[in-house]
């Protein structure tokens, strides 16, 4: 019976990696779908969970999600079976991949391409940002820290790992300044 | 010992990737550069094949890296470290989750971490613009070069469609079509 869970955790979370392009929340739906819809592991009040875990701890989305839906439908080993699962399909298809992107790298029409596609990729990225700025509330303080983590690592090239750790440090802060003024 | 420093780098890049994949470009970039595993332009390819295939961007360049590095054991290690953070943190919390979401030191840390996601794909914009318009270094040589002016028309090009959330995937194919195409017609390389 447990090894039967475990396996069906697996699966579907194979089936979850397997299908999410691009990563990140895309793949909410398709979590939803197969963990309440299909098989009534959760109901609709975890999955709002697993959006608001996702977004306050560190890490990929999809690990995240599998990870917490694994662990409460099977505790550690669950866990362990779905992350394993969610993780899998991008693990073969891109090991697989980086044998064949050596092979042709040296042709010029791939790299004709990738001049392009570079290119293209900025774009993305500018879309990314705009999206995102829309996407949150600002205020003074969002907009300093905002503005200190693009110089220091776009100008002043500052380590990316400490510029984190000193906005959530910033953030802290004027969140208990807010709250002493509030008083 | 390589499968420790890859495991390591890429423990470090899960433990503080927040908010998706395109923040932690910069991260990623400064980092595989200066071990020497990838160049800046290999990490902005990557993007495209990442954003082609299944799986988040963070564990799709562990695999990748890894791979290069270090072959399937290298992958292996790479890909693990990505991981584990994530996997430890939502096992820890996953038994207080309300008490750890609502904390205040949380929330807190949280209201800066959004901003800077923020900023830091602002610098992903610059790190990347500067690989794909100067891939040699900045100077004023290289305005005016057929790559040059290449790059640039096929971002002004992209940049519309992007903005109107077209697929990622058209996105990719239409500027591998229009690279090809310029590349041979201005025999760039």
């Amino acid at each position: 019976m447990e090894r039967k869970k475990y396996l069906d955790l697996f699966l579907t979370f194979l089936k979850i990696g397997a299908f999410t392009f691009g990563g990140g929340y895309a793949m909410i739906p398709l979590i939803q779908r197969e963990t309440v819809d299909n098989h009534g592991w959760i109901n609709n009040d975890d999955v709002l969970e697993i959006v608001a875990i996702a977004e306050s701890t560190p890490g990929p989305v999809a690990i995240n999600s599998a990870t917490f839906v694994g662990h409460k439908i099977g505790g550690f080993w669950g866990a362990v079976s779905a992350t394993t699962g969610v993780v899998l399909p991008s693990f073969v298809i891109i090991y697989a991949i980086s044998f064949v992107l050596r092979q042709f790298e040296e042709l010029k029409v791939i790299q004709y391409a990738f001049s392009g596609i570079r290119a293209g990729v900025l774009a993305l990225i500018i879309q990314a940002l705009v999206s995102m700025y829309r996407q949150y509330p600002k205020d003074l303080p969002a907009y300093l820290i905002m503005a200190g983590a693009f110089a220091a690592v776009a100008l002043f090239d500052v380590n990316v790992l400490l510029v984190i750790v000193c906005c959530a440090l910033a953030g802290l802060l004027s969140a208990k300044l807010a709250e002493r003024r509030a008083l | 010992m390589i499968y420790l420093d890859l495991f390591w780098t890429f423990f470090k890049i899960g433990a503080f990737t927040f908010g998706g994949g395109y923040a932690m470009i910069p991260l990623i970039q400064s980092e595989v550069t200066a071990h020497g595993w990838m160049t800046a332009e290999e990490v902005v390819n990557f993007v495209a094949v990442s954003e082609s295939t299944p799986g988040p961007f963070a564990v799709n360049a562990s695999t990748y890296v890894g791979a290069q590095t270090a072959g399937l054991p290298g992958a292996f290690c790479a890909t693990f470290g990505v991981v584990l953070p994530s996997f430890v943190i939502i096992l820890i919390v996953a038994g207080c989750l309300n008490r750890f979401r609502k904390s205040r030191i949380v929330q807190g840390c949280l209201s800066g971490l959004r901003p800077a996601v923020i900023g830091l794909i602002g610098a992903a914009v610059v790190t990347t613009g500067k690989t794909v318009f100067f891939p040699d270094g900045v100077s004023a040589a290289v305005l005016g070069t057929p790559a040059f002016f290449s790059a640039a028309v096929i971002f002004l090009l992209m940049l519309f469609p992007a903005l109107k959330k077209v697929h990622p995937i058209l996105i990719i194919a239409a500027s591998a079509v229009l690279g090809i195409a310029s590349g041979y017609l201005f025999h760039i390389l």
